[in-house]
């Protein structure tokens, strides 16, 4: 390399630097931010990009996290842990008091209350008057997410018009909104589930077990791997098996942690974050395709699979 | 360096311009699939809408449909971001739209590129289109041009044809001042010259289009700018149960340009004031040295009150404190101008009143020709005076991109609405 090159950030630290930016530009702009915390590892990365961005002070907003009331009880334990340990205030509003107030109604006793968490997301909004709710969403995702914002504007009713967002240039965000508006802020936008591994290695950041290879119960059902009877909180189990459903024990990890009910592992042997890291590098599967195997996308893993030697 | 360790080149942010009729979202999809950023199950997905189509090999363009409007009308509407890494370095591809009444995404596409790919058909040649690409790239300060001859698989891979293209472009390029502009042959339905070379541009001796992503610099500018540091934050823990912090107060901000070491002068804008840099902390940590683009805290020997918007600076290199700004505009909202209204004017942290004093004249951005107006509406680029209720601390847009760009935003809707880059 030439001596007369400028010095630049290394990737990491340039996707660091960025988020340190949005998130001081939301602290700095917005009069009541809260930052989403569910205990997942996205957003981990963001409790640390927030004591970059703000210690020695305190972080300027309180952390929220909107239970469904079937969350793996390793990351609920990891999430109050977490908090407790940052000495931060962690608010929590549960899908199930909605329930009871009866502004979510399930259609059946098992439906996956994951998208009903933008109903109680929008009541926690309106009980607090957050202007700007900070999340960890990335724009590697999925397609959609590939034009999202990274200070993306939400009307009266928390709806996102994808016609009807603000241009976004160079670093120059634009969090403005009037009374019962609501900015989303996503600081890690620009991350890819791989900047993201690499990143809780560097700094190494601590993860709920459920992230590294352990053997649990599941069934397979059209293709997935579905955990079954899975302790809650309380004791209780949930995602019982079907009838005739066979039940075997399988080493796995979670790529992605949320509703129990829609939340589906991949079969792994990487029980430290180094093996994650390299197995996200060779995997054949996107993060999404791997939580929500439909059955085209098992027909393409399964011919992987069996390409590699799987009978 | 021992031998595994794999160099890291960084962060490249690059745009793409072009139509869909130019093979830009075939360009992409090459390059997301061939430095293996696609996965089999996105794979098997576009596998499936291909053939739904009645198409026989896979449509690398389906990787980069978005949102529904846009697959209804088969165009891209808004800016899209792509990610791919070679190991390397990270990419981050701003997917512009080349339509005409996009210009505006274009803009907002360039703003945070340091490298253009300007796609070019090979059938077709340097077109309006070219030129208005072009022209964009030049005037938002894109360091670094590549100019993609596509569709080579067309024109049976014809030197002649590419070489005719080359001169022609060249020719204009020099005309309105690119300087720094490669040019490459290429089929990216086939992947000729995209990662693999490919069998059939012998004739080309050139690096392949990953080559040149590869080696292209990943500073927005090798020369040394001066050093600029908007106030983004106050940190002052009074409350803390640690005694020592009680006097603690840490700027907080991003290096925007130059960069800052313990022991420089520093001057404090808007007062004037002029002190050390005492310490630069990241996280518990302090660093001898800040760089550009890195987000760090500032802590200065003397007490010097600071608050948000305010910028410190390097004393040796201080900034214009200005009330008026000339600067070209880009307009972004379907709602016009009116040289009668006030909008705010955001410049680094600070946030100002601003109106429209004088519009010098609007460009026609595929001929260059000077228009007079009064008003501006979307996608229109103009040169304009505006005045301030308060002083921004301005440089030139092509010294310092960052301290010489700004956005309008409209006071009653608080959309964005202009883009401005400050001259002269």
């Amino acid at each position: 390399m030439s001596t007369l090159t400028k010095q630049t950030l290394s990737h990491l630290d340039w996707l660091e630097s960025e988020a340190i930016h949005i998130m001081r530009e939301v602290a700095g702009q917005c009069s009541n931010p809260v930052l989403l915390f569910s205990g997942g590892k996205d957003s981990i990365c963001m409790l640390r990009l927030a004591e970059k961005a703000f210690r020695p002070g305190k972080f300027p907003f309180p952390l929220m996290h909107i239970d469904t009331g079937h969350n793996y009880k390793e990351v609920v334990a990891f999430r109050d842990k977490r908090a407790a340990e940052l000495g931060e205030r962690l608010i929590v509003r549960s899908v199930e008091d909605s329930m009871k107030r009866g502004t979510v109604v399930l259609k059946h006793e098992n439906e996956s209350r994951n998208k009903h968490q933008s109903v109680t997301l929008l009541e926690a909004i309106e009980e607090f008057g957050f202007d700007a709710c900070i999340g960890g969403a990335r724009r590697d995702e999925e397609k959609a997410r590939a034009k999202e914002r990274i200070m993306s504007f939400r009307d009266e009713f928390g709806q996102w018009d994808p016609k009807n967002q603000r241009p976004e240039l160079w670093n120059l965000y634009n969090a403005r909104s009037h009374k019962g508006e609501n900015i989303r802020a996503f600081p890690i936008s620009n991350w890819t589930e791989m900047d993201v591994w690499q990143y809780i290695e560097r700094e190494k950041l601590e993860l709920p077990s459920i992230y590294f290879a352990h053997t649990r119960p599941v069934v397979m059902r059209s293709g997935a791997i579905v955990p079954v009877n899975v302790p809650l909180m309380n004791g209780e189990l949930t995602n019982l098996p079907k009838a005739g459903e066979e039940i075997i024990d399988l080493q796995v990890r979670f790529r992605t942690v949320g509703d129990i009910s829609c939340t589906a592992p991949v079969e792994s042997d990487a029980d430290n974050v180094e093996k994650i890291v390299l197995e996200t590098a060779t995997t054949t599967i996107t993060e999404r395709g791997a939580t929500r195997l439909d059955d085209q996308t098992s027909e393409a893993s399964m011919e992987q699979r069996k390409k590699e030697g799987y009978f | 360096m021992s031998a595994q360790h794999v160099e890291d080149r960084g962060l490249l942010r690059f745009l793409t311009c072009g139509s869909v009729d130019d093979g830009k979202s075939t360009l992409i999809g090459r390059l997301l699939f061939d430095t293996k950023a696609i996965l089999a199950d996105t794979l098997t997905a576009i596998e499936r809408t291909s053939s739904k189509r009645g198409m026989t090999a896979v449509d690398l363009s389906l990787l980069t449909d978005g949102l529904q409007a846009e697959r209804e009308q088969g165009i891209t509407i808004d800016v899209a971001y792509r990610y791919f890494s070679t190991g390397t370095r990270k990419y981050i591809i701003a997917d512009a739209p080349g339509h005409e009444q996009y210009t505006r995404n274009m803009v907002t596409a360039a703003s945070t590129a340091n490298l253009a790919i300007i796609l070019i058909d090979a059938r077709k040649g340097v077109l309006t289109q070219t030129r208005r690409h072009s022209y964009l790239t030049k005037l938002v300060g894109i360091p670094h041009v590549v100019v993609a001859v596509n569709k080579m698989d067309l024109v049976d891979y014809d030197q002649a044809t590419y070489d005719k293209i080359v001169a022609e472009y060249k020719a204009f390029a020099e005309q309105i001042g690119l300087t720094d502009v490669r040019f490459i042959p290429l089929s990216a339905l086939n992947g000729d010259m995209i990662v693999d070379r490919g069998e059939r541009l012998d004739w080309y001796d050139g690096p392949t289009m990953i080559d040149i992503l590869e080696a292209a610099p990943a500073a927005h500018t090798e020369q040394a700018e001066s050093f600029r540091f908007p106030v983004q934050y106050v940190c002052r823990p009074q409350a803390s149960d640690n005694p020592e912090l009680h006097d603690y107060r840490g700027f907080m901000g991003r290096v925007e340009s130059g960069e800052i070491k313990v022991g420089d002068s520093v001057t404090v804008l808007p007062n004037g004031l002029t002190t050390k840099v005492k310490d630069i902390q990241l996280y518990g940590e302090s660093l001898p040295k800040a760089i550009h683009e890195q987000s760090v805290t500032l802590l200065l020997e003397d007490e010097i009150d600071i608050s948000r918007g305010d910028m410190i600076v390097s004393s040796a290199e201080v900034p214009a404190q200005t009330k008026q700004v000339e600067a070209i505009v880009c307009w972004l909202s379907e709602t016009p101008l009116s040289p009668a209204r006030t909008y705010w004017l955001r410049h680094t942290t600070r946030e100002v009143k601003a109106k429209v004093a004088s519009i010098t004249h609007r460009l026609d951005i595929n001929t260059l020709d000077k228009e007079a107006t009064t008003t501006l509406a979307m996608n229109d680029i103009a040169r304009l005076h505006l005045k301030l209720a308060q002083p921004v601390f301005a440089d030139n847009y092509t010294d310092s991109r960052a301290t010489g760009a700004f956005i309008l935003i409209d006071e009653s809707t608080n959309n964005t609405v202009g883009a401005g880059m400050i001259v002269g």
